[in-house]
C-alpha cells in the first residue's frame, strides 16, 4: 500500500469536484448566451426592427451577470493544483503550461476587449462594430475553452509527450499531437455544443415563464424560436459529438466504457442498454448478473464502440482479468509490467544519487520497455482499476435520456411558435420552465461520466489520483472544502437573486 | 495617437460611470477576488513545491521521492 491516507485523496477528490461543477454551472451558460446574444443582435441589425435590440440588450444582460458571478471561478482549481494535487501539478507543468497560457491571452484580449465595447458601446459605436464585437465575444469565450479542454482531454489520453526523469516531468514533444488529440477534439466539440442546447434551455425556461404569467409576450416568443432553432441544431451536433466522444472512449479508455454501459462480461455484438437497474451487490469477477433489469438494444454498442456490428467489446471482467480469445491484457498483467517500470525508475533514481551514470542508463532502458504501464504498478489490486459502475452508468444514461428529450421539446416549441399557437399549449410552457433545470442535470451527469469514469487515474495509465496528491492533512482540505461550499453558496445565491430581479424587471430594465 | 488613447480613455470611463446594474456585479467581482488572492491564496492555499523546497532541483527530487516510494512496497 502506499503511504497515503485514502480519505485525504477523497477529500481532496472532493473539493477539486465541487470547484468544478461550481465553475461549469457558468461556462456552459456563457459558450451558448453569447452566441445566443449575437444572433438576436445580428437579426437586429439585419431588420432594424428596435424590439430585437431590445431582446439583445435583455438577454446580454443576462449574460453579463452570469458572466460577472462565474468569472475567475476556474483560478480556484488551479490554486488546488499547486496545493493538493503539487505531484500531478509539477509532472503536468510543460503540458499544460502553453495550452493555459494561450487561454489567458485569448480569454484577456478577444474577451476583454470586445466585452467592453459589448457592454458600453450601445449608440457610442456603430452598429455593426457592435454586432462584430458581440461576435467576438462569443468566439472569443469558446476559444478560451479550447485549451482548457485540451488539457483535459490530454489526461484521458495522454499524446505527444514524453517523460524525462531528469526533470520528472511529462514534456511536450509534439504540440499538434497534443491540440489534435482525438479526445481532445470530441470533448471540446461535444461540451461546447452542450454549452449551446443549455443555453438554449435556460432562454427557454425564462420566455416560458413569461409566457405563463403573459409579460413580454412578444420578445418570449421571438427569443423562443431563436433559441428552438439553436437548441434543434446544437442537440443534433451534440449526439454526433457524442457519438464521436464515445468511440474514443472505447478505443482510449475501455473501463470507462464499460462502466457507461454496466458491462461486465464482454460480448460479441454487444447491445447498448436503453433502460436498466443495476445489481448494487455486482462485483467485478463474482457470477452475480451485473442487471436487475434491462432493456437492450442489439448490437448497438459495437457499432458505438468499434463501428462494426458483431464485434467483442470488452467488459470490466474482461479489462481485470484479461481475455486471451480477444486478445484483451487484463490489469493483472498490466500491474506486473507497472510494477517492473516503476522498479526501475527507483533504480535510475539510486544510481543518479550514487553518481552511477552507467547504472542509471541501464535502468533508464529497461523503465523505456514498461513505461506506458507505470501507473499500473500503483494499484495494490487489479480491481482498483474500476470506477465507480453504478454512479457512472446512471450519470450516462441521465444524460443520454435527457439528450434525446431535448430535441424533442426543441421541436415542439419551433412548430407551436411558428404556428402562432404557443399560448394556447399550457401543457408545454411548465416543460419549458423545467428544461433549464433537465439542461443542468444533463450537463452536470456529463461530466460525472466523464471525471468519475476515468477513476482512479489522474493521468490515464501513468497517474493515478492516490500518487497526484499532495500529502497534506486531510484537516486542511476538509476546512478549505467547507469554506468553498460557504463561498459558493453565497454567489450561487447572489447570482440567482441577481438574475431574478433582472428577469422581473425584463427587457426594458437593462 | 494621443487623440484615440484618449477616446479609448473617455469610452471606458463613461462607459464604467453610467453603469447601473454593472455597479453592483464589480463589486462583486472586486468582493471575490479579494477574496480569492487575498485570503485563499494567500493563507490557504500556497503552491505546496514553491513554499517547501528552493530550487526546481530540490522540487524534482521530492516528487521523484514521492511517486518512487511504492516500488519498495512492491518489493
Amino acid at each position: 500500500m502506499i503511504d497515503v491516507d485514502f480519505s485525504l485523496v477523497n477529500w481532496s477528490r472532493a473539493q477539486f469536484a465541487l470547484t468544478a461543477m461550481y465553475h461549469w454551472i457558468f461556462v456552459p451558460l456563457t459558450l451558448g448566451l453569447s452566441f445566443l446574444c449575437a444572433f438576436f443582435e445580428t437579426i437586429y441589425i439585419k431588420t432594424g426592427n428596435e424590439q430585437w435590440k431590445s431582446i439583445t440588450r435583455f438577454w446580454m444582460t443576462l449574460f453579463g451577470i452570469n458572466f460577472a458571478i462565474g468569472v475567475a471561478t476556474g483560478i480556484i482549481l488551479e490554486f488546488q493544483f499547486g496545493t493538493n494535487w503539487s505531484n500531478y501539478s509539477w509532472m503536468v507543468g510543460d503540458i499544460f503550461g502553453a495550452p493555459l497560457a494561450i487561454e489567458g491571452i485569448f480569454a484577456f484580449f478577444l474577451e476583454a476587449t470586445f466585452f467592453a465595447v459589448m457592454f458600453f458601446g450601445w449608440d457610442r459605436v456603430s452598429k455593426g462594430f457592435h454586432c462584430f464585437s458581440t461576435w467576438m465575444v462569443a468566439i472569443g469565450s469558446n476559444l478560451s475553452a479550447v485549451w482548457i479542454l485540451v488539457a483535459n482531454g490530454w489526461m484521458q489520453n495522454p499524446v505527444g509527450m514524453a517523460f524525462n526523469p531528469e526533470t520528472v516531468r511529462f514534456e511536450m514533444e509534439n504540440f499538434a499531437a497534443v491540440i489534435f488529440n482525438p479526445v481532445a477534439v470530441y470533448k471540446f466539440t461535444h461540451t461546447s455544443s452542450s454549452g449551446f442546447l443549455f443555453a438554449s434551455l435556460f432562454v427557454l425556461t425564462i420566455s416560458s415563464w413569461y409566457l405563463l404569467k403573459g409579460r413580454h409576450i412578444e420578445m418570449a416568443k421571438k427569443s423562443i424560436i431563436v433559441a428552438s432553432v439553436f437548441g434543434l441544431i446544437s442537440s443534433v451536433f451534440v449526439a454526433f459529438t457524442g457519438d464521436e466522444a464515445a468511440f474514443e472512449v472505447a478505443q482510449q479508455q475501455p473501463m470507462k466504457l464499460a462502466a457507461m454501459e454496466g458491462l461486465y462480461k464482454g460480448e460479441k455484438g454487444a447491445g447498448l442498454v436503453a433502460m436498466g437497474i443495476l445489481n448494487s451487490a455486482k462485483k467485478p469477477g463474482d457470477d452475480q448478473d451485473a442487471f436487475l433489469f434491462e432493456v437492450k438494444i442489439p448490437e448497438l454498442l459495437s457499432l458505438l464502440a468499434n463501428r462494426k456490428p458483431g464485434s467483442f467489446v470488452p467488459g470490466v471482467d474482461d479489462l481485470v482479468y484479461g481475455n486471451k480469445d480477444e486478445n484483451v491484457m487484463g490489469v493483472n498483467a498490466m500491474m506486473k509490467k507497472g510494477q517492473l517500470a516503476l522498479a526501475d525508475l527507483a533504480s535510475y533514481k539510486k544510481a543518479k544519487k550514487e553518481k552511477n551514470d552507467v547504472g542509471a542508463a541501464e535502468a533508464l532502458t529497461r523503465f523505456d520497455v514498461n513505461k506506458d504501464y507505470l501507473g499500473y504498478g500503483y494499484l495494490s489490486t487489479p480491481e482498483e482499476a474500476v470506477p465507480s459502475v453504478p454512479i457512472v452508468f446512471n450519470a450516462f444514461h441521465i444524460m443520454v435520456v435527457l439528450g434525446s428529450l431535448f430535441p424533442v421539446i426543441f421541436a415542439a416549441f419551433l412548430f407551436y411558435a411558428l404556428k402562432g399557437t404557443l399560448t394556447e399549449k399550457r401543457w408545454l410552457l411548465p416543460i419549458g420552465l423545467i428544461s433549464g433545470l433537465l439542461g443542468f442535470l444533463a450537463q452536470q451527469s456529463g461530466w460525472v461520466v466523464a471525471e468519475v469514469g476515468r477513476q482512479p487515474w489522474a493521468i490515464q495509465g501513468l497517474m493515478p489520483v492516490k500518487v497526484a496528491t499532495t500529502n497534506l492533512s486531510t484537516t486542511s482540505v476538509q476546512v478549505t472544502f467547507f469554506m468553498f461550499v460557504a463561498v459558493f453558496t453565497l454567489l450561487l445565491i447572489a447570482e440567482i437573486s441577481i438574475m431574478l430581479k433582472q428577469i422581473s424587471i425584463g427587457p426594458e430594465g437593462h | 495617437m494621443l487623440e484615440a488613447s484618449g477616446r479609448v480613455y473617455a469610452f471606458y470611463r463613461d462607459g464604467f460611470r453610467r453603469m447601473t446594474l454593472g455597479k453592483t456585479l464589480w463589486k462583486i467581482i472586486l468582493l471575490k477576488l479579494v477574496v480569492m488572492f487575498a485570503v485563499l491564496k494567500l493563507f490557504f492555499f500556497p503552491n505546496y513545491l514553491n513554499t517547501n523546497f528552493l530550487t526546481d532541483e530540490q522540487r524534482a527530487d521530492h516528487v521523484m521521492e514521492q511517486i518512487t516510494r511504492q516500488a519498495d512496497r512492491n518489493n
